[in-house]
């Protein structure tokens, strides 16, 4: 029985993005938008002056469902470079049973006229449920939902990788670790593919690949040294110790063994290959420290450019 | 019939009401698209000290409620000191004067500049704010549902043409 | 009371009839002769079918009473021309005690709708340990034993209930899920649960546990009813095992056969199902097997959640579907789609359902109970909130247009719906 898709939650009636809620789905001109517009944002971090009025009376209310200090401080910036005023929720989860609902808990902000929401939550899919119920000019900004989707994140990556390498349509792009858990592997590769990469490969054992996953558009190596083999650009993802519990890892020693990035396994991929990592980074588990600090890794840069895209990305939701 | 005066004849004539003003604290800015095309031209010709500086108002214009953020905006590049600096502010069209208004917003957001001189190619009135141009090419009549807009051909060469208003 | 139910187009599955006729009914069996009438229907431009048997409907007492009563589903039931179910145990407390069970049927009795076949635990609390006293249960009314969608992981257990089971000859019906392979799953393990992010239930959560049932049938000879086939590699698992002559039988639930893990679209947790919703060529294998009779009969598995539990992101919602009176119009597009004729599409939810019952009702002949329904085949209805009569309004076709609309529903050859 054949049945019709909503429209893109993430597109108004005029094809503009009025919420950011994943990658997939938006066309490449609205990812070439925001990287251009994170390029414009990118001159104001460097000046005296580091704020512009674009969004001055406007409130920003950081949802954190799920704690992150590091990426909700970066949204707090940014929204505090673009003049907005910026509320920070951090909303414990609640169990079933106690606490409000989901939808209660935004009914209320609404209430204290928010324009823009960035939620970070647990479950997959918790940001679209949200968009479905906020008012017509509030805006819904994913901060990572469950294992799904980190839009902003896969948005930064793409600009590190553009800053570096220019051009997409030459790239092979490795990611390497836990992608079954990996939001950030999800919503890199979806850009990756949007934007034209030929060669996206993802490199893990069995256990931390999820299931049908070249339907995502990627080649899948089991051996990381075959995996590594002439990439221009190796994104390592952190692993978690809850994954030694699940039965799918035996050890962290065993995974930095055939899965660890060192200068070793680094120097098998193009000399002017560049490293990345989401963070926060377990050295000696995904990284090798020689590595992180070394002089492929542009891990910290990444962090700069995160707070540029992010401008971009609130400027764009909340003038449509 | 609205004549429209060939930039290319306007452009050397302000070269020279400029030239005579310059002093070593003077520096440049053009504002994108119109304006940066007309001050890469005037720049050359002025023996500026400083290289030219290049600005886009996207981030202070005061239509962002009601239109977003507008398409690729440009990146500011300002590359000296703004601070106590003469700037002579370049844009093609004078017009409501809400984009120079924006501009001076910016442009002190970089720094207290000595004082700002507004540079235009034509001006063709209908100011919504106290905004006037102190050097100037021309007034130009527009008549009314059309544009004044600067072109560039692809061998430099600046016109200024009339077109529908979107 | 006397009804002659005039000029209808009898479609009877259990005797492949299907012409124009009169049907008469009296003393609440259908009747051969043609007496005098109280009361004529005219049937003209409608189907008159048997009353539709549904193996899974809750009704959400005792316990639920907040998500649906007792009153509300059996109006859902006739309105959707439902004249007899089998509820699940899984109310609270579970149908483990003959006093709950009795209470249920009296309660259901009173109301003079449907009828209503309790299905037994199990096991003492659904909880997968202890045998409940199934021959009580059996006295009390109970026509199965089930564990509903509790999991029964001790399989030396399930060996020892299947046995006694067997002891008395009564049917045992039972889900197949490896409750550790299933474990903290929301969706299919496959293509969309991977793009959604969604943990996942691997297709062999259900052949595997599907193996392990089909072996104890064999070492048991306890009569199995599975319930809710999911995958394509389970239908023909039942193939082989009925070929073989094991005395197994099965359901799918009515969405599954209409819908894929695609439905999932942005995350819709109306398509929050147990079993989940699977890959398009399960769901193709399902409405095949279901076509040619591998798959005995389809329910519609209603399941009323409160649209707060829906509400939820798709792993928190409460899974399950409202069904009861969706049952008819989806039998008949899944039988339209495979070109089916009406005896035989209808046949699944009458004559079929009624065997592995064990009841007289789901056909059309003299001295057969007088259950029937009336419905017009070719009126379309807009699946919105208003338009049904259950408490749960939560099913994935909501905004849908369907085709299939009961007029009449008779219980006993008394007038229970109309209309």
């Amino acid at each position: 029985m054949p049945r019709s898709f909503p429209h893109n939650p993430q597109l108004n009636a005029n094809g503009e993005l009025q919420h950011l809620l994943s990658i997939e789905g938006l066309p490449r001109e609205i990812l070439m938008q925001i990287l251009d517009t994170a390029e414009s944002f990118a001159g104001v971090t460097e000046r005296e002056v580091k704020k512009v009025p674009l969004l001055r009376g406007k409130s920003v209310f950081n949802l954190f469902f799920e704690a992150s200090t590091r990426t909700r401080t970066t949204f707090e910036i940014a929204a505090k470079r673009l003049s907005a005023d910026v509320i920070n929720l951090n909303v414990a989860v609640s169990s079933q049973s106690k606490g409000e609902s989901l939808l209660d808990t935004v009914a209320n902000l609404s209430a204290m006229q928010a324009d823009v929401f960035v939620v970070r939550h647990g479950s997959s899919g918790a940001p679209y449920l949200i968009a479905r119920h906020v008012k017509p000019h509030e805006h819904v900004i994913n901060a990572g939902d469950g294992r799904h989707a980190h839009p902003t994140q896969g948005l930064l990556d793409l600009y590190t990788i553009r800053h570096y390498k220019k051009d997409f349509a030459r790239l092979t792009v490795a990611i390497v670790g836990d992608v079954l858990h990996s939001r950030v592997a999800r919503s890199l590769i979806h850009g990756l593919t949007t934007l034209g990469a030929p060669e996206v490969r993802v490199i893990g054992p069995q256990t931390l690949l999820p299931a049908r996953v070249e339907t995502l558009g990627v080649r899948v190596f089991h051996d990381m040294c075959a995996g590594l083999k002439d990439c221009d650009v190796v994104v390592m993802l952190r692993l978690q110790n809850e994954r030694m519990n699940g039965a799918l890892l035996p050890s962290a020693q065993e995974f930095f063994k055939h899965y660890g990035l060192t200068a070793d396994k680094l120097a098998l991929a193009k000399p002017d290959a560049i490293v990345m990592h989401p963070g926060p980074m377990n050295r000696g588990v995904e990284i090798d420290s020689s590595v992180a600090d070394g002089p492929h890794s542009v891990i910290l840069p990444q962090v700069t450019f995160g707070i540029a895209v992010r401008m971009a990305v609130m400027s764009i939701v909340a003038g449509n | 019939m609205t004549k429209i005066p060939d930039a290319e004849v306007l452009l050397p004539r302000l070269a020279a009401e400029l030239k005579a003003r310059v002093t070593p604290a003077t520096a440049m800015i053009g504002l994108h698209t119109g304006g940066a095309w007309l001050a890469e031209r005037l720049h050359p010709l002025l023996g500026l000290k400083e290289p030219l500086g290049l600005m886009d108002i996207a981030f202070y214009r005061d239509d962002y409620a009601k239109e977003g953020l507008k398409h690729d905006p440009k990146r500011t590049k300002i590359p000296f000191e703004v601070e106590g600096r003469e700037i002579l502010l370049v844009d093609d069209v004078l017009y409501t004067g809400r984009t120079v208004r924006a501009a001076m917003n910016e442009l002190f957001d970089y720094g207290r500049p000595k004082s700002i001189a507004l540079v235009i190619l034509a001006d063709r009135g209908g100011r919504q704010l106290p905004i006037a141009a102190q050097y100037c090419g021309a007034q130009v009549e527009v008549p009314e549902g059309m544009r004044l807009r600067l072109k560039r051909a692809a061998n430099g060469k600046l016109a200024l043409e009339l077109e529908r208003a979107a | 009371m006397k009804i002659l139910i005039k000029g209808g187009r009898i479609v009877d599955p259990a005797s492949g009839r299907d012409e124009i006729g009169d049907v008469f009914v009296s003393d609440g069996k259908i009747s051969a002769t043609k007496e005098k009438t109280d009361r004529t229907i005219d049937a003209k431009g409608l189907v008159v079918a048997p009353g539709l048997i549904d193996l899974s409907a809750r009704l959400r007492e005792p316990g639920y009473e907040y998500k649906a009563t007792l009153e509300s589903e059996m109006d859902a039931a006739v309105a959707g021309g439902v004249t007899s179910l089998a509820c699940p145990p899984d109310t609270d407390p579970p149908l483990d005690e003959p006093g709950l069970v009795d209470m249920l049927r009296r309660r259901a009795k009173a109301l003079a709708r449907a009828r209503v076949y309790p299905i037994g635990a199990l096991t003492v609390k659904l909880a997968g340990e202890r045998l409940t006293e199934m021959a009580e249960l059996a006295e009390a009314g109970c026509v199965a034993f089930s564990q509903a969608n509790a999991p029964l992981a001790d399989t030396q257990v399930l060996w020892r209930a299947m046995q006694y089971a067997a002891t008395f000859g009564f049917p045992v019906w039972l889900r197949a899920e490896d409750q550790c392979l299933a474990r903290g799953g929301v969706a299919h393990d496959g293509e969309v649960a991977t793009r959604l992010g969604l943990a996942g239930i691997p297709a062999f959560a259900e052949t595997i546990a599907l193996g392990s049932l089909l072996q104890l049938v064999r070492a048991t000879g306890s009569r199995l009813h599975v319930c809710r086939l999911s995958t394509a590699l389970a239908v023909e698992m039942i193939r082989a095992a009925k070929k073989e002559g094991l005395p197994v039988s099965c359901d799918v639930g009515i969405h599954h056969v209409h819908l894929s893990e695609m439905d999932l679209g942005y995350y819709d947790s109306h398509c929050r199902l147990e079993p989940p919703l699977r890959s398009q060529r399960d769901r193709e294998a399902l409405a095949a097997g279901l076509a040619d009779g591998t798959i005995d009969c389809a329910v519609s598995d209603h399941t009323p959640v409160d649209e707060d539990q829906k509400q939820m992101p798709f792993a928190e919602a409460e899974p399950g579907a409202s069904g009861l009176e969706l049952l008819l119009p989806l039998v008949l597009k899944w039988g339209a789609a495979r070109k089916l004729p009406l005896a035989k599409s209808l046949a699944r939810v009458t004559s079929d359902p009624a065997r592995i019952l064990g009841v007289q009702s789901g056909r059309i002949e003299p001295g057969a109970p007088a259950d029937l329904v009336l419905f017009d085949p070719g009126q379309h209805w807009r699946v919105v909130p208003e338009a049904l009569k259950s408490q749960g309004r939560n099913t994935p076709f909501l905004g849908y247009e369907l085709a299939g609309r009961v007029r009449v529903t008779l219980v006993a050859g008394s007038v229970v719906y109309e209309a």
